[in-house]
């Protein structure tokens, strides 16, 4: 944009118009931050936009970019009204999110305020068991548990045969071996495999909120008169409530994208009739296996939208009141 | 240039001649996947004698991987190869892209070559447009694998098994039932040969020419019948191919035959079932049925960068008689050239397989599959049946009505 010099431009004002002058020392802090912003150009922001154009296209990708056709919002409309499959992952997501996810939060508060209680030298070392499962990696969990859970070999199995065995267990134990990959089992294997990987972090998170509460509120309490359940119900919950929902979120957020568990104890397909597929895989099969990544967007920003309305709703139950 | 080496390699037919090569270095690179990628490396130093001035790169990743970052480099038209291999499964999808060399055009003219090379194997790379989109390096003529010793206890015959699928389901009954092992892994396996034999001219597996699927037709009926019937039997083992629990059933004897392309031999041997030599035997597939299990393809993408050196060692490794039966002894990759295939190395007995020369019988099998037409909705279709079969197999859904709803909700999917 060149403009041509006029007269009034050209001529010098003595008004104080200090234009920044750009060397190397003005310009170093911003050098030194660029890594990130580039990175999170290229690797962030970009992939976000192109996944929204995407979801209004319909796009065989090995066809190249040139075959992107427009379809307007023809993707959405399709898995919202269409999409028997996605609805029922839905479902799925849905089921396992609440089953696996509630349960975490009911064990590990109690089990938190045991381990901060009666652990006074090894608190460390048991957190830190509890914790393992956490930073284990989630394949090598899942492919360990679709070994325990094999119907043949496994070793659920053999112990509940073994149990079948004796008196009492077997009136309501089954004589043949149980298929876990049945439709019925499938939702509750993974449920469990989720529910005892995650079980310890939020021990964790919650113990470490427990640990700011000041010593003397329960020297005050006891003094009352408190048992430990009154201690529990009356002192730790009310403080424990912001890291309660800050739990309680990041279990909404992880369980409605589950994938890697039910991915690999399904062996990829989400099991017989499709009982153990999740949203986020629908999502993968419908790009990589269908190659329809237009679908597949849509679908990413349709789990996005869910997500985000869950969290608000969770924001609305158990986020902080204004007034405190 | 003429190369003045020993005639190590017989080049076929002036191929060599033909695609003459400029004087200056070049180098092509070549995408793969294990255990293909061996057949590259074993073929890089015989084509390097004979072409001293081509240098070759190989780079490999892990199957999905692969043709994950094929299907990347073609929607972006970067970082493309030379030189791509592409599995059975997604010769149909990468073909209809039309992101692939037109072989059959020139400066390639590929089809001169269609009549060294078995008669199925063209027709999987050519799309509906009849362009040659990948030249056919190996193919998977199916076997049934049993295991000779199980069979021998239940006073079962090959021809018992083979005779008909009928027949087939009668000898699992006795083979479960004297030695407790699962005449089959999956029923399923059965529903995927029978929709795959006896197809009318120019039907493929799922859908007809003009794309409308087919999945209601007495061909799936039956396959659905069949399959039904070898659960009701007890005589699958319910388990999924490449599972734990399918290796484990062959390491433990609880699984009495499979079926599965040929090169299967080569996993039993090295991994699934070291223990069992000499046990296995090979049989053709039952009810007379021929059909083919993956297979892998060679072609150049258009946006490649060196298009005639890449064409020049896709002949090297698809239509040089030693090379191919140089594959075929490393990793047991059936060759797709016929010169290949009558050669004598396939009269050497297979000791894995008690002395058989199975390898005869596995190119009988090769002349008589027929080509079947393939479609970029395939695997789409795949998913879709099978989800329906399960519901039949483990729900009692009725046959017809589940092929009705599969036949709906494939209509729903493809939104061609």
């Amino acid at each position: 944009m060149s403009k041509p010099l006029t007269p009034e431009a050209s001529s010098v004002t003595p008004t104080v118009q200090r234009r920044k002058r750009w060397n190397l020392r003005t310009l170093a802090p911003y050098l030194f931050i660029s890594p990130f912003f580039v990175i999170f150009l290229v690797f962030g922001l970009f992939p976000l936009l192109f996944s929204v154009y995407l979801s209004f296209h319909r796009w065989e990708p090995a066809a190249g970019l040139a075959a992107m056709n427009f379809v307007g919002i023809e993707n959405y409309t399709y898995i919202l009204f269409d999409d028997d499959w996605f609805h029922k992952s839905l479902y799925n997501t849905g089921w396992m999110a609440i089953v696996s996810g509630v349960p975490q939060h009911l064990v590990a508060l109690p089990l938190a305020f045991f381990l901060h209680m009666a652990f006074r030298r090894w608190r460390n070392a048991v957190v830190g068991i509890y914790f393992l499962p956490f930073i284990t990696s989630s394949v090598a969990i899942s492919l360990v548990f679709s070994t325990l859970f094999s119907r043949d070999f496994g070793v659920v199995n053999a112990s509940i045969a073994a149990l079948q065995q004796l008196p009492v267990f077997n009136w309501f134990l089954p004589e043949q071996n149980i298929d876990w990959g049945q439709p019925q089992y499938t939702k509750w294997m993974i449920s469990f495999v989720v529910f005892w990987r995650y079980v310890g972090w939020n021990t964790v998170l919650y113990l470490s909120a427990m640990q700011t509460i000041p010593k003397d509120l329960f020297e005050a309490a006891t003094m009352d008169g408190a048992s430990r359940w009154q201690q529990f119900r009356h002192v730790v919950l009310p403080l424990l409530r912001p890291m309660i929902f800050f739990a309680v979120t990041l279990t909404i957020i992880g369980n409605l994208q589950l994938f890697e568990e039910p991915f690999i104890l399904t062996g990829g397909t989400g099991g017989i009739d499709q009982a153990g597929k999740t949203a986020a895989m629908h999502m993968y099969v419908t790009a990589f296996v269908d190659g329809d990544f237009g679908t597949a967007s849509a679908v990413a920003w349709a789990l996005f939208m869910l997500i985000a309305a869950m969290t608000w709703l969770n924001n609305k139950l158990l986020g902080q009141k204004e007034e405190k | 240039m003429k190369n003045m080496i020993k005639p190590l390699l017989f080049a076929v037919a002036g191929l060599l001649a033909a695609g003459a090569q400029a004087q200056t270095k070049v180098t092509i690179t070549v995408a793969s996947f294990p255990d293909l990628d061996r057949g590259v490396k074993a073929a890089i130093p015989l084509y390097q004698k004979l072409n001293p001035n081509v240098e070759i790169k190989l780079a490999s990743l892990a199957y999905p991987d692969h043709h994950t970052a094929m299907t990347t480099a073609l929607a972006t038209g970067a970082n493309l190869p030379d030189v791509m291999a592409v599995d059975n499964d997604f010769i149909g999808k990468f073909a209809e892209s039309g992101g692939l060399e037109d072989l059959s055009k020139a400066p390639y003219n590929a089809m001169q070559y269609r009549a060294k090379v078995s008669k199925f194997s063209y027709p999987q790379a050519m799309s509906g447009t009849g362009a040659l989109n990948a030249m056919p390096v190996d193919i998977g003529p199916g076997a049934l694998f049993y295991r000779k010793d199980l069979l021998d206890k239940a006073g079962v015959s090959e021809a018992d098994l083979t005779k008909s699928w009928e027949s087939f389901i009668e000898s699992g009954k006795k083979v479960k039932a004297a030695t407790g092992a699962y005449m089959l892994g999956n029923a399923v396996d059965i529903k995927d040969i029978y929709i795959r034999s006896g197809l009318k001219d120019g039907e493929g597996v799922y859908f007809d020419k003009k794309g409308q699927p087919l999945v209601t037709s007495a061909r799936f009926v039956k396959a659905f019948e069949l399959a039904k019937a070898a659960r009701t039997a007890g005589i699958d083992g319910k388990i999924g191919a490449w599972s734990n629990e399918w290796t484990e059933g062959f390491k433990r004897d609880r699984i009495a035959s499979q079926m599965m392309g040929a090169w299967l031999a080569g996993h039993l041997n090295n991994w699934l079932a070291k223990e069992s030599a000499g046990k296995w035997r090979s049989a053709q597939l039952p009810n007379n049925s021929f059909g083919y299990w993956g297979g892998s393809f060679y072609a150049i993408p258009k946006k490649a960068a060196n298009k005639a050196a890449a064409w020049d060692f896709i002949k090297f490794l698809t239509l040089n008689k030693d090379m191919q039966l140089e594959a075929f002894r490393k990793l047991d990759a059936f060759p797709s050239l016929i010169e290949a295939q009558n050669d004598a190395f396939l009269d050497q007995p297979i000791e894995y397989l008690g002395g058989q020369k199975a390898r005869q019988q596995w190119k009988v099998a090769a002349d008589k599959i027929q080509a079947i037409a393939v479609d970029k909705y395939d695997p789409v279709a795949r998913e879709v049946v099978n989800a329906e079969l399960e519901k039949v197999l483990e729900q009692n859904k009725d046959i017809k009505a589940a092929l009705a709803d599969a036949q709906a909700a494939l209509k729903k999917r493809v939104r061609r």
